[in-house]
């Protein structure tokens, strides 16, 4: 009897040809010939002079024959908000969507400054000062977990609301988005706040964002490769029911979700407001859309199930490539957000051509 | 109580508001034996099925698995007491591969004391998974294709390699071979004849009346949400007319008075 099943069910056999040539190669070889088109651009366009984007023949500038510059701010440029993305990216490979991201970044930033605060600036009181003399010089761990603790417990509810209340995620993180934009702007009455110790302002100096973008994208990347949480989120996107019958606490495991995803925002949100040296009640404005536009680049799939860490970060370099190189022609701001808007759109149609036709296959 | 019996439900009842999906089901499953569920659409097959396994709670009655009253409060519940269910749509993560599968919601781990964030145990699982597939006949070219890739049998066969991989007490089958074509659906029926042959009870639901003559050893007909007819097809003359006539409601077994 088990003879006759050894050529394979139904006589169907693996069709090497059929195997899934992997997303983040795609989004790879788009990053590539976008960077080749801004290269031609700059040799074509009459007002370029041929100049070139990231690459610099000059070798007397650095001794090396790229733009070095160049690409720190490229990379330097997508670093926070490719944080949030990475945490948006879990949340749409389980099948949902966080729009809370940006709003959350202004209102943690606003909080976390409030106990980040020095008491001297140039030999006077902190004029920015939010609460009294207990709240200054605070070691660096406590604004930290402040805000840590406080994108948690947003994030939570998030994930609560949507677990519980089975209200779709788009509206309970819109909701939440409004909810965070009212507590950044409400926190001070609208007042900036300023002036943070050094330990604080180290976080997001120079090139850490950077730093702390490669750290946490490879740490969640490994999280969601080879852990139980990684596997339960995938199966969740895939198929929710699948994943309830399966014994899965699809509950549980979704305010966990949003929780991280959130975490992952304050984070974002304290290295900005370091970066800064200053909170602002309208921080983080569109960062929701930015990340969600970096992982939808990034192949992960609005439907669920589908996506990677790896094809996130290739994403938001593409994302930063293609603003800097906007910028690099000397488009106009204006037609930058079209272009990006056009670009993000024809991204997501792309992908779907391309999964209609591997299950056709 | 016997011990003869793996499951036994006394007056299983389930009611939807006002329906009365199943009533008054009284219900026994032998140690080895293969029991086929049949009846029209709405009979209440699948409600049985959904009660036992945990999906729904019933409204009232006893369900007797393995020799003790069990409550179960969901389906991973059933499955931890050993009964595998392969449901009528797919229990399967499409995007997964087939050991993920195999093992979703039950993953073998190491560093357990990660919590949630405990390492995921590839090698274990895929090994296990081939000893699977080998105790079934299964054989998939390439398991760490996401099984959106696969075929309708390929997927059946899957669904149902991972009941077979858990030494399970009880397995059930909910129209398994509903939406396959004639060679998967005889991939799916020597996956049942293997069961068998280990001496594994299996209760298939199934509108096949061939594949009910031939796999199993008694049939029981739901019609209206009650059991009219429990026919032991392997030593008493039944005919399919017989089982239509019951399905129908042109008969009704002597002892089954209630369900006419």
């Amino acid at each position: 009897m088990v003879d006759k099943l050894s050529h394979g069910i139904g006589g169907l056999t693996y069709d090497k040809t059929k195997r899934a040539w992997p997303n983040e190669a795609n989004v790879f070889i788009a990053l590539i010939l976008i960077i080749l088109a801004f290269e031609a651009l700059g040799q074509i366009l009459p007002y370029m002079n041929g100049q070139s984007m990231l690459f610099d023949f000059n070798t007397s500038r650095d001794g090396t024959i790229m733009n070095i510059a160049r690409i720190k701010i490229i990379i330097l440029q997508v670093a926070i908000i490719g944080i949030i993305a990475l945490g948006v990216t879990q949340v749409i490979i389980s099948g949902g969507i966080d729009l809370s991201s940006g709003p959350l970044v202004g209102a943690t930033a606003m909080i976390v400054m409030s106990f980040a605060q020095t008491e001297l600036v140039n030999g006077q009181l902190n004029p920015k000062a939010v609460f009294g003399a207990w709240s200054f010089d605070l070691p660096v761990i406590v604004p930290i977990m402040v805000g840590l603790v406080f994108g948690a417990f947003i994030g939570g509810i998030n994930g609560f609301l949507i677990a519980f209340t089975r209200i779709p995620p788009f509206i309970a993180t819109l909701g939440m988005f409004l909810i965070c934009r009212g507590i950044s702007q409400w926190w001070t009455k609208g007042q900036p706040v300023s002036f943070p110790t050094d330990a604080f302002a180290a976080i997001g100096s120079g090139m850490m964002p950077v730093v702390w973008f490669a750290m946490l994208a490879i740490l969640l990347g490994l999280i969601m490769k080879f852990t139980v949480y990684g596997k339960h989120t995938y199966a969740i996107g895939s198929n929710e029911d699948a994943a309830r019958m399966s014994g899965i606490n699809v509950r549980r495991h979704k305010i966990l979700v949003y929780m991280i995803a959130s975490m992952f925002a304050a984070f974002a949100a304290i290295v900005l407001s370091s970066k800064n040296l200053t909170a602002q009640a309208g921080m983080g404005q569109f960062y929701e859309l930015y990340a969600i536009a970096m992982a939808v680049i990034g192949g992960v799939s609005l439907k669920g199930g589908r996506g990677s860490m790896i094809g996130t970060v290739l994403g938001a370099m593409v994302f930063g490539v293609i603003q800097s190189g906007f910028t690099f022609i000397k488009l106009d701001a204006f037609y930058q957000l079209m272009a990006m808007g056009a670009i993000i759109i024809g991204a997501v149609v792309l992908d779907q051509y391309r999964q209609q036709r591997a299950t056709a296959g | 109580m016997s011990n003869d019996y793996i499951l036994e439900t006394r007056n299983l009842t389930k009611h939807y508001g006002g329906v009365h999906a199943l009533e008054g089901a009284n219900f026994k499953l032998r140690k080895g034996e293969h029991i086929a569920i049949m009846g029209d659409n709405g009979a209440g097959k699948s409600t049985f099925v959904r009660q036992i396994t945990g999906v729904e709670q019933r409204t009232r009655g006893d369900v007797i698995f393995d020799g003790k009253p069990v409550n179960f409060v969901g389906p991973l519940d059933a499955r931890e007491a050993g009964i595998e269910t392969v449901f009528q749509t797919l229990a399967l993560a499409d995007d997964l591969d087939v050991p993920d599968n195999l093992f979703l919601g039950r993953e073998l781990t190491k560093w357990n004391f990660l919590g949630p964030f405990r390492l995921l145990d590839y090698k274990a699982m895929h090994q296990a998974t081939m000893a699977g597939l080998e105790k079934t006949g299964v054989k998939i070219p390439n398991v760490r294709n996401p099984i959106r890739n696969m075929s309708g049998g390929q997927r059946q066969c899957v669904a149902i390699a991972r009941t077979a991989t858990f030494h399970s007490k009880l397995t059930i089958m909910d129209e398994p071979t509903a939406a396959l074509g004639v060679q998967e659906t005889a991939q799916v029926e020597n996956i049942i004849r293997t069961l068998k042959e280990a001496g594994e009870p299996l209760i298939l639901v199934s509108h096949n009346m061939r594949q009910v003559f031939d796999l199993v050893d008694r049939v029981v007909v739901f019609r209206r949400g009650r059991i009219c007819a429990d026919l032991d097809i392997k030593n008493d003359d039944v005919t399919g007319e017989d089982v239509v006539g019951y399905i129908t409601g042109a008969k009704t077994q002597a002892g089954f008075e209630d369900a006419a």
